[in-house]
């Protein structure tokens, strides 16, 4: 036995977990088959939101606020956190009442973060938002963050507790020695009676390793950044009606994500952007934000993403053997919940069980979908 | 879409000219997109207009141009300049801006022929205004007459610091001094390679001509200079350097780098093409076969963009590239391709030979590369000095692209091509590990500036006018 807990994935859920358990006084071996954060976790938008989740993510996205909120006091970083709200917008009346209805959805669920803004507090709030919308759903203690900051900030906490991060080193076999868990990479192998696969996108192969009953798809959303504007918007900006998400960095560039998907080819791990179409988001920047139109689009990336089947999470122990756990398939939001996680793994690996319902993010629930049962 | 063109070729200098009228004339479809308003790329630009008095005192090699532009133009290769290439995908789908308008099009078979770039080195003082890179003066000169009027200091390493110097010269600037910073060891390697090179005597001769010329004209030329510091408060007053173990001062306004040519890599990136460290040339470079085949089928890159070989090589590689296109489209055979290929393999070759001994001769010392001084700018967009760069790699960031994650180093407007060479250099020392091991800025695209508004209006098709 090398530890007590190994980690597949180096990236913010499997740091987050690092960091948690390490706090509670587990030895943690991170397998990492490149860097921390190459896929989704260092170059997703960053964006911190409660607001309009699936209902059954919205305690976990409060309890994750909280954390965000104090981030500094668990990571010894402000991870760029910038706590300005994120918006919602109708662009019409058939907008506004979708939203209203979402709005008394999660109040009746006992929720009072997501509120109704009329036009007037909109352009309050949003004043070189085009001239057509008319309300919006709004979260005040909403916002972003820098992804591979907060990353770095999360791997650098748990390595200062002693979390040992096995870099360049990708999992092939993962077998039972004992009670122990063999993992075994092509890097040597290590040994731990807990076995947390955070592998993201590549969460299937770990999956099929271990005779998990679950599909997890791959998907890479397209992002685009604008060179340095003077600074005109604080919220992050999104529309009931069009996929996009639309915020200014606090350096003034513009962050433009919208979950169009890259091509992508996962023998070399790369990721094509599609033009045609991420000229959609850039069609919804521009209808939204008129002013935007002459700026220069500096980059355009796409991350490579796990989306399970009901785009929820996994968050889980395993449904085939003991000593397994899971936290994947996040299906492109879940920067908000990072924090979150770590905890609820380390609480269910530690004491068995979490205080947070994380029943619906059981792996469990894809067992009926397939025919095939535990290996 | 609208149906594919049968080749596209990117840039219009010697490479891409030749790869055209080649192609063209064995009747291949071929639509030829350049960057510039006039065909002849950065060697022979302006060339179209200048006039007798100009061709002259920019000397043969710019002359040469003349002939090599007028038989592109009259190949039945649908040119269209004024056009930017800001993506290129494995596929052979390019996202190109015309006129405010971008769209997508398509193309059975890509030839890149964008040419190279000069290496940017970054030294103390390098982003005060009156320090420029020398390839660009040249450029200046060639197509809008601009010249320093006041003195200048030419410096780095290269053949185009004689060239520049000996044009100015002739163009009535006050060359102030000439600085090689190349090591004075180099003179060793490169003589062990002087006997190929004379097999490519001309170049040799040439530029003996220009050094001639420019000793008989009282101007200075320093070998072994190290320590180039360009020195002045809002602006270049002095340049400093040591040069005999003496450390020395030149007041000067302009200052001219050039620390040798690389490969433009962006295209070639973008589209997923295998690249390899050429330590000759001190620099990544498109992994290419005899026809200029990268790895990626139906792309190829030839030129100064596969690996610097000059114009004269470019010509010959451009005209091997056309026959290949011809024949992968099926217009020729292979025999026939070869059989029309024998004179410029044999002329590529010859030609080629110069270049051991050029790149023996101006083979830039480590301290140039990556050791950059702590306080210097690597990356001029977001203003990141070495010094932050090897903090990243002590903090555990240990290769350039994680560097640029946590530092923004290379995400400015330049998009890293100003200082991704530097940032692999000196991320490589600081991990005590071949530069060639390391993994350089991964390509972004747009490769060119691309606003909101052109995106978003995006059009696929292959109509363009």
């Amino acid at each position: 036995m090398n530890a007590d807990v190994v980690i597949v994935g180096g990236g913010l859920m499997g740091s987050s977990a690092a960091l948690h358990l390490a706090m509670r006084g587990q030895r943690v071996i991170v397998m990492e088959k490149d860097s921390p954060g190459r896929h989704a976790s260092g170059v997703n938008a960053g964006g911190l939101r409660q607001l309009n989740r699936h209902p059954a993510e919205i305690p976990l996205a409060a309890a994750a606020a909280r954390l965000w909120r104090d981030i500094q006091s668990l990571v010894d970083s402000d991870c760029d956190v910038k706590l300005s709200g994120q918006v919602r917008v109708a662009e019409n009346e058939a907008d506004m009442r979708l939203l209203e209805e979402r709005a008394a959805q999660v109040r009746a669920l006992g929720y009072e973060h997501e509120i109704i803004i009329d036009r007037e507090q909109l352009y309050r709030l949003v004043p070189r938002l085009a001239p057509h919308c008319v309300g919006a759903l709004y979260t005040r203690d909403d916002g972003f963050a820098r992804p591979f900051h907060a990353l770095t900030a999360f791997r650098h906490k748990a390595e200062s507790l002693g979390v040992q991060y096995r870099t360049g080193s990708r999992v092939h076999e993962v077998a039972r020695q004992g009670e122990d868990w063999q993992v075994v990479t092509d890097r040597g192998c290590v040994s731990a009676p807990v076995l947390v696969n955070c592998s993201g996108a590549w969460s299937q192969a770990l999956c099929s390793m271990l005779g998990e009953p679950v599909t997890v798809n791959t998907g890479a959303p397209m992002m685009m950044v604008t060179e340095r504007l003077p600074h005109f918007l604080d919220p992050v900006v999104g529309a009931a009606s069009r996929k996009l998400s639309f915020k200014q960095m606090q350096n003034g560039t513009v962050l433009i994500g919208g979950a169009h998907l890259a091509n992508y080819d996962m023998k070399s791990e790369t990721t094509a952007i599609d033009f045609i179409k991420l000229s959609e988001s850039a069609r919804s920047a521009v209808e939204l934000f008129p002013h935007v139109r002459d700026a220069h689009i500096v980059r355009t990336w796409a991350g490579l993403e796990a989306f399970t089947p009901d785009h929820l999470p996994v968050i889980s122990p395993g449904s085939c053997a003991t000593g397994v756990f899971h936290a994947f398939g996040f299906s492109a939001h879940g920067f908000q919940l990072s924090p979150i996680v770590g905890l609820i793994l380390s609480e269910l690996i530690i004491d068995g069980k979490s205080e947070l319902p994380i029943g619906p993010f059981s792996i469990k629930r894809f067992l009926d979908e397939t025919a095939t049962g535990c290996a | 879409m609208n149906a594919p063109r049968e080749l596209v070729i990117i840039g219009a200098g010697p490479a891409g000219m030749a790869a055209a009228s080649t192609a063209a004339g064995l009747g291949v479809d071929t639509l030829v997109l350049d960057q510039q308003p006039a065909p002849g790329g950065q060697i022979f630009r302006g060339i179209g207009q200048a006039g007798p008095a100009h061709l002259e005192l920019l000397g043969s090699d710019y002359q040469a141009g003349t002939e090599r532009v007028a038989s592109f133009v009259h190949s039945s290769a649908d040119y269209q300049p004024d056009t930017a290439v800001w993506s290129l995908g494995a596929d052979g789908e390019l996202g190109i801006l015309q006129r405010g308008e971008a769209r997508m099009i398509s193309a059975r078979r890509v030839v890149i022929a964008g040419g190279a770039m000069e290496r940017p080195i970054p030294f103390p003082g390098w982003t005060l205004p009156g320090v420029m890179n020398a390839g660009g003066a040249q450029v200046l000169m060639k197509s809008s007459r601009l010249v320093p009027l006041d003195g200048v200091v030419i410096a780095g390493s290269g053949p185009l610091l004689i060239l520049l110097a000996w044009q100015y010269m002739r163009a009535g600037v006050a060359v102030q001094a000439v600085l090689e910073l190349a090591p004075r060891k180099n003179l060793w390697r490169a003589g062990l390679r002087l006997p190929a090179a004379l097999r490519a005597g001309h170049y040799l001769t040439r530029g003996l001509g220009y050094l001639l010329a420019l000793r008989r004209a009282g101007i200075r030329v320093t070998y072994g200079v190290s320590d180039l510091k360009a020195v002045g408060n809002d602006r270049l007053e002095a340049v400093t350097f040591r040069t005999g173990g003496r450390e020395q001062s030149l007041e000067t306004g302009n200052l001219l780098v050039h620390f040798g040519l690389v490969p433009g890599i962006q295209l070639t990136e973008a589209a997923g093409c295998r690249h390899q460290w050429n330590d000759g040339q001190q620099c990544w470079r498109p992994q290419t076969d005899a026809w200029g085949n990268s790895s990626v089928d139906g792309i190829a890159v030839v030129g100064d963009g596969a690996a610097i070989g000059g114009a004269v090589a470019a010509v010959h590689a451009g005209c091997l590239a056309g026959l290949e296109a011809a024949r992968a489209l099926e217009h020729i055979d292979a025999a026939e391709r070869d059989r029309l290929a024998v004179n410029d393999r044999q002329w590529l070759q010859n030609d080629l030979r110069i270049r051991p001994f050029l790149e023996s001769l101006h083979r830039l010392p480590e301290t140039l590369l990556s050791g950059t001084a702590d306080d210097t700018l690597v990356c001029r967009c977001e203003e990141i000095t070495a010094g932050e760069v090897r903090a990243a790699v002590r903090a555990g960031h240990r290769d350039p692209n994680q560097v640029k994650f946590i530092t923004r180093c290379g995400m400015g407007p330049c998009q890293g091509r100003q200082c991704g060479q530097a940032v692999a250099n000196i991320v490589a020392a600081a991990c005590d590990r071949p530069v060639s091991e390391v993994v350089p800025f991964r390509v972004r695209p747009p490769l060119r500036p691309v606003s909101i508004g052109e995106l978003s209006m995006l059009e696929s098709g292959n109509n363009t006018a």
